[in-house]
């Protein structure tokens, strides 16, 4: 049987807790890795807010989820896109969100980045490269 | 007669906060709550906008909110306070009616 591999695009563009997007689409993205499809994230607008560190919900009555973004390179999802003009819209920098990471089994698991800051232009050309997008 | 705004959504993805910084009177208050905390953070595109709004309202921003979202009260612009739950009911009570921007 031939196997056709896809390139698949989820666009996060909202913040999360005040929804149920972002979660939603994490949700769907360590469903979708069981897949072996060629997956990348993106993150966008209100999106890049979920990245952030130092999540407490404890007073909130909400789950933290985002200490799950850090088990996405366990699941092959190391290509996480950023845009520069989103996170400058909102007073934010790469120090601000987690540092996310996967690790290369062909060169002695050394661990990599898996973000990318991208500019608007590239971002474009991302979207615009993908097989499949998923919106949240 | 005084006025509790409410205002529940991101600035950069409604106008729920522009609007109402427009209708809010002098007498004021005007409370970021959920994704509308995301405006009392320093260094954003929305911050002039809110540095106006200062000369005229009060401007709060729940904490637990902030918090959930990974921010320190030290990220929140100066003029800005920060109230927990019990200062929201406070702000509630000592104004004559509560109106939302959803």
């Amino acid at each position: 049987m031939s196997e056709t591999i896809k390139n698949f695009l989820y666009l996060n563009r909202r913040a999360p807790y005040g929804s149920i997007y972002a979660w939603e689409a994490l949700e769907v993205v360590l469903i979708g890795a069981a897949f072996d499809q060629d997956v990348s994230l993106a993150f966008v607008d209100d999106g890049v807010y979920q990245l952030t560190k130092g999540h407490n919900t404890a007073d909130i009555g909400m789950k933290n989820f985002s200490p799950t973004f850090a088990a996405l390179g366990d699941y092959e999802v190391k290509k996480i896109f950023i845009e520069q003009e989103s996170l400058d819209e909102r007073g934010l920098t790469l120090d601000d969100l987690q540092h996310l990471v996967w690790e290369d089994e062909d060169e002695d698991y050394a661990e990599k980045d898996s973000i990318k800051v991208v500019n608007r232009t590239e971002m474009a050309a991302i979207m615009d490269g993908a097989d499949v997008v998923f919106s949240f | 007669m005084t006025t509790l705004h409410t205002v529940n959504k991101s600035p950069f993805e409604k106008t729920s906060l522009d609007k109402c910084l427009q209708y809010a009177g002098g007498n004021s208050a005007v409370l970021l709550i959920e994704d509308g905390v995301y405006a009392a953070v320093k260094g954003t595109d929305v911050e002039p906008r809110i540095k106006t709004a200062l000369d005229s309202v009060k401007v709060y921003v729940l904490g637990p909110d902030l918090n959930a979202r990974g921010f320190s009260d030290g990220r929140v612009i100066e003029g800005i306070s920060v109230v927990d739950y019990a200062g929201f009911v406070d702000l509630a009570a000592e104004n004559a009616k509560v109106q939302a921007w959803l």
